[in-house]
């Protein structure tokens, strides 16, 4: 029964991980952009949460709601005026200049905060759990958390697959040149990738606030449970994000079950297998 | 003639360090069509980047309705009413054959041009609406291209070699659908090196060789050798 509660578990972290992994799959998706800054991101809208929480004195759930739109608003403004510049047929400007913020952001919230962990109390719903019969209960903090990545996802879909511009954002997947004989301003669309990403970014961060410590410098390993999501559900899928994220949620689980120091390295263990066996993810969309 | 819809002067356009196109004058009046004619490398494709948009050239004046749109982006020139028919379909690969036609309608412009009329003068599109681009036939991909750009319900339309690559018999069929396009009072500049289809349906022509205008007027005002001289570049005698 162990087992099945670690896989459980599992799913549910899973539901983070593609949260974290969703805004970055969709600007490598839409724009070939590599975003090195996106762990610290997501560490910003946890400390942003703790602020408003704090100064406002409201629910964190409604902080994450109030950092929604100043996030989303921050990322078209980040791509139209920084990210846009850098952007062209060579990868490495924008993997230097993310990578720069990535480190400006960390120094910034060290200087502001310190090095402290912080963490967002959600009062009884910290530790509330839900028996599900037999010896397992999960914890209804990670079961919204899940919830709120499908919900996520499925609007994303929606966005992507029934609306005008989620048509010219997947046309500017496909070609962005001839994007702009439709009408759109690529400087534009860019923006509205970024400001989805940043988005979706600001409630996987208020999220993760609520359910573990953090300290300004643990942007880069969310970095790296993004990519692996990204890379084991297949780039460009967005349902295969989430996918990505459950099976490393359930390999770090699972690993974890079996000793505890073994609960990461299981993970890339993971990663790693898929890359070496499907390197183009589990639900790769077929590329031209 | 009346007020151009538009028209270029001395425009030069360069890739880099290369010169492509040397002091070209172009109008075209509305509801005209005017065909570019001349051999692979002469400059038509970037005269007609040019008007889209496409290719931003120094010292550009590019002049729309009267109004002067020197450099504009080709999101403008789409707004604006002007569509183009890329070189080579460039269809959206992994987008159905009914999200790339609906692709072209991103800026609502009003006109005659819906899905379901793109669908009438294109009837074996319907069966593949669902399709991807990619999987489609030469011809069948080219139709979609030329939905795409209608529906944009542009005042001109700029069609870029739709023959290339396809064969005869699918050649005249899509040309068979350019007066229907016409009725609706869209502009059209034809660029082809395949003379006869160009010529057969246009009001004006302009042949360009090496980037430079080598003879411009109605086609009938000039012999097939004037056509065929200007063309393939041999020069009058040397007066």
């Amino acid at each position: 029964m162990i087992w099945v509660n670690a896989i459980l578990q599992g799913i549910l972290l899973g539901g983070l991980y593609a949260l974290f992994a969703a805004g970055l799959s969709l600007m490598f998706g839409v724009m070939r952009f590599v975003n090195l800054a996106h762990g610290d991101f997501i560490i910003v809208a946890a400390y942003l949460t703790l602020g408003v929480c704090e100064t406002l004195g409201v629910n964190p759930f409604l902080s994450v709601l109030l950092i929604v739109p100043v996030m989303g608003a921050a990322g078209y403004g980040l791509q139209r005026f920084l990210f846009n510049r850098v952007l062209g047929q060579d990868i490495l400007p924008p993997v230097l200049v993310t990578f720069g913020l990535s480190i400006i952001i960390q120094n910034v919230l060290l200087d502001h905060y310190g090095a402290n962990g912080k963490k967002v109390t959600v009062g009884a719903l910290d530790t509330a759990s839900v028996n599900i019969g037999g010896d397992l209960a999960i914890g209804s903090l990670p079961a919204l958390t899940f919830l709120a990545a499908v919900t996520i996802i499925s609007l994303i879909w929606f966005i992507f697959y029934r609306t005008s511009i989620g048509r010219i954002l997947r046309a500017t997947a496909d070609d962005a040149e001839i994007v702009g004989l439709m009408g759109a301003n690529n400087a534009h669309t860019f923006a509205i990738a970024t400001m989805l990403a940043t988005a979706v970014v600001a409630i996987a961060g208020g999220l993760f606030a609520m359910r573990t410590n953090f300290d300004p410098s643990a942007g880069p390993i969310r970095l790296l449970f993004a990519f692996e999501s990204v890379i084991i559900g297949g780039m460009g899928s967005l349902w295969g994000t989430l996918a990505g994220g459950i099976a490393l949620g359930i390999a770090q689980t699972v690993g974890g079950q079996i000793d505890p120091r073994f609960q990461l390295l299981a993970g890339h263990l993971i990663f790693l297998i898929i890359l070496a066996v499907r390197p183009r993810g589990l639900f790769s969309r077929r590329m031209s | 003639m009346s007020q151009a819809l538009l028209e270029i002067r001395q425009l030069d356009a360069f890739y880099g360090d290369f010169q492509a196109l040397f002091d070209i004058d172009f109008q075209i009046a509305p509801q005209e069509t005017v065909a570019v004619i001349g051999a692979n490398g002469a400059g038509k494709s970037t005269l007609l980047k040019s008007m889209a948009g496409l290719v931003s050239s120094k010292g550009q004046v590019l002049s729309w309705n009267g109004a002067e749109r020197g450099g504009w982006k080709a999101y403008e020139a789409v707004r604006a009413g002007v569509a183009l028919v890329p070189e080579g379909r460039r269809l959206f690969a992994s987008l159905s054959v009914e999200d790339n036609l609906k692709a072209g309608a991103y800026r609502q412009r009003k006109g005659y041009w819906t899905l379901e009329r793109v669908f009438e003068i294109f009837p074996e599109l319907i069966p593949k609406r669902n399709n991807p681009g990619s999987a489609l036939s030469g011809g069948q991909q080219q139709m979609v291209a030329i939905g795409r750009a209608l529906m944009a319900n542009p005042d001109l339309m700029l069609c870029d070699e739709i023959s290339l690559g396809l064969a005869p018999r699918i050649v005249k069929d899509i040309y068979l659908t350019l007066p229907r396009i016409r009725e609706q009072g869209t502009a059209l500049v034809i660029v082809e090196q395949d003379i006869n289809q160009a010529l057969a349906v246009s009001d004006r022509i302009y042949c360009i060789q090496e980037g430079r205008v080598s003879l411009t007027g109605a086609p009938a005002d000039f012999s097939r050798q004037q056509i065929v001289d200007a063309y393939f570049g041999v020069r009058e005698s040397a007066a």
